[in-house]
């Protein structure tokens, strides 16, 4: 039987498990190595490539715009995508599927593609600032993320509450903020969550209008990565692990992570 | 319900999509189409070299066997995490969302140590005498395989973990009662009834693997480019913005055919299964 009892499974999916963690377990240990270039094994400990990321200014101001490029898209994207949402599954419009598929659209386009053809056509053409379509890119690959949980939870609550309160003398507005808003709230943290942890990774949207006026994070990352090769990297991915794995606590401890990922 | 407040609910996410999607794609569609030689001529000449057509091949070679590499290593821990007892699965899953969320230079850049000159697998097959010589393992074809599928099989599990969790167990008892080996049951009894979420994760590994930057920008190196980076050296090395775009464009065509017909397929196997 194919169950957790079976031997042959459990041994391979067990070392499939441990090539899962190991290359992240090797960048933790490089990051305190004290040779000048990444090896292993360790010859000796050291927490000077930590501080080194301070050293490295793209890095400090590539994470502050990171950090305010990912909130600000984020949180757009819920502003803009929630109304749309509750549009398009309380009101029995027509076409209603083809609005969907519409909001999904972006993620059928290639983000390289779009980070290219937004780049070339608002900054270039346009002389739109770099930060506004940074924003505007970021935006554009948070809205589905958006369109898809908030939908699957506006479907799934039940609108006879909604429309109990409407009878009962409340104004659809004040419905929606206090009836509809308060009983998705879940998702909505999840969507913005999605939506944060995507866009503050995002490389392909970044790359084209990363530049001197404005640094991203990972873009710069991969900017010192191609010139140097010293432990600094791996401090700074594990401080971004570290990110990571404070955002799922958080996220496990408000809503359970398992809501965020269907 | 007052269908003018709907209209207005839906204006900004519509504008939002058709002016910062939409309208720039035709932007940078339009000028390779207006070229003097004639309307295709761009996009003829770009399929006459031979060089553009390695990059195509090298993106497609990369992205099919990603999927078939993901599949195989994803199926059994799937099976394996599915089946275990919830408060076991729930840690599992942890483990394997935790790289999925991790930053994708992170993920690639761990390759770096583990496949490079004086990468652990070189200095171990060094030490043990096997080679004389440290291979070349990073900046090939292989190297950015090997980064793809670490970077999608999370992906993978994670598509897969909830419709193994659904599985009813008897079907599989009564196959072995019946006579049937685990290795028959698997592939007569629990794949077909996955068929739906394995063409989902296909799906996604596959568009994701055909158009990721990152992976061949790390572990490819100059060298072996594919159509993703492909754009970004024209772009912004060569300052070739049309020849950018003519790719952009044919990765936008592949990447959406080869996704519809994968939808199309699993469409047909959904049917197949609810008539049954």
């Amino acid at each position: 039987m194919l169950n957790r009892k079976n031997k042959t499974l459990t041994i391979i999916s067990l070392i499939i498990l441990a090539l899962i963690m190991l290359p992240l377990v090797l960048v933790v240990i490089t990051s305190f190595n004290n040779q000048s270039s990444i090896s292993l094994p360790i010859t000796g400990f050291t927490l000077s490539w930590y501080s080194n990321i301070f050293q490295q200014p793209d890095f400090i101001t590539g994470f502050e715009s990171s950090l305010l490029v990912a909130l600000i898209a984020s949180f757009l994207a819920l502003i803009i995508g929630i109304p749309a949402v509750y549009a398009l599954t309380r009101y029995n419009l027509q076409h209603a599927a083809w609005f969907q598929s519409f909001f999904l659209s972006s993620t059928l386009i290639p983000e390289i593609v779009i980070g290219f053809a937004l780049y070339q056509t608002a900054v270039i053409t346009f002389k739109m600032p770099v930060f506004i379509s940074l924003i505007i890119g970021h935006f554009l690959l948070c809205l589905p993320y958006v369109i898809r949980l908030i939908t699957a939870s506006m479907l799934m609550m039940d609108s006879h509450i909604e429309e109990a309160s409407w009878v009962c003398g409340c104004s659809p507005k004040k419905a929606f903020f206090l009836i509809v808003l308060p009983n998705i709230k879940s998702s909505i943290i999840a969507a913005f969550m999605m939506c944060f942890i995507n866009s503050f990774n995002n490389i392909p949207i970044s790359l084209f209008m990363n530049g001197p006026s404005l640094t991203m994070l990972p873009p710069a990352i991969l900017n010192y990565l191609q010139n140097n090769y010293d432990p600094t990297v791996s401090a700074i991915s594990v401080v971004l692990m570290v990110f990571t794995a404070l955002m799922m606590f958080l996220v496990e401890k408000v809503i359970g992570i398992s809501n965020i990922t269907k | 319900m007052n269908r003018k407040t709907a209209v207005w609910l839906l204006i900004p996410a519509f504008f939002g999509v058709l002016v910062f999607t939409f309208f720039p794609l035709i932007e940078i569609a339009i000028p390779t189409f207006q070229s003097q030689a004639g309307f295709f001529s761009l996009y003829t000449q770009f399929l006459k070299s031979s060089y553009n057509w390695t990059v195509i091949g090298r993106t497609f070679l990369i992205a099919v066997l990603t999927v078939i590499i993901v599949l195989i290593l994803g199926l059994p821990i799937s099976l394996w995490i599915g089946r275990q007892k919830k408060t076991v699965r729930q840690v599992l899953n942890l483990l394997i969302l935790f790289p999925m969320l991790t930053n994708a230079v992170v993920r690639n850049f761990a390759w770096i140590i583990i496949l490079g000159r004086d990468g652990i697998i070189n200095k171990l097959l060094l030490s043990l005498h096997l080679i004389k010589a440290p291979l070349n393992i990073l900046y090939t074809n292989t190297s950015i395989i090997i980064g793809s599928v670490y970077l999608f099989l999370p992906i993978m599990i994670n598509t897969l973990i909830g419709s193994v969790a659904e599985l009813n167990v008897e079907i599989e008892e009564a196959a072995a009662v019946l006579g049937s080996s685990p290795w028959h049951t698997l592939f007569k009894v629990i794949i077909p009834q996955l068929a739906t979420s394995i063409l989902t994760g296909c799906i996604l590994v596959f568009a994701g693997t055909m158009t990721a930057y990152t992976t061949p920008q790390i572990l490819g190196g100059n060298r072996h480019l594919v159509m993703a980076t492909l754009i970004y050296q024209q772009a912004m090395t060569l300052g070739n913005w049309q020849n950018a775009s003519v790719i952009a464009l044919i990765l936008i065509v592949i990447s959406a055919l080869s996704m519809w017909l994968m939808k199309r397929l699993s469409y047909r196997l959904d049917r197949r299964m609810t008539n049954a």
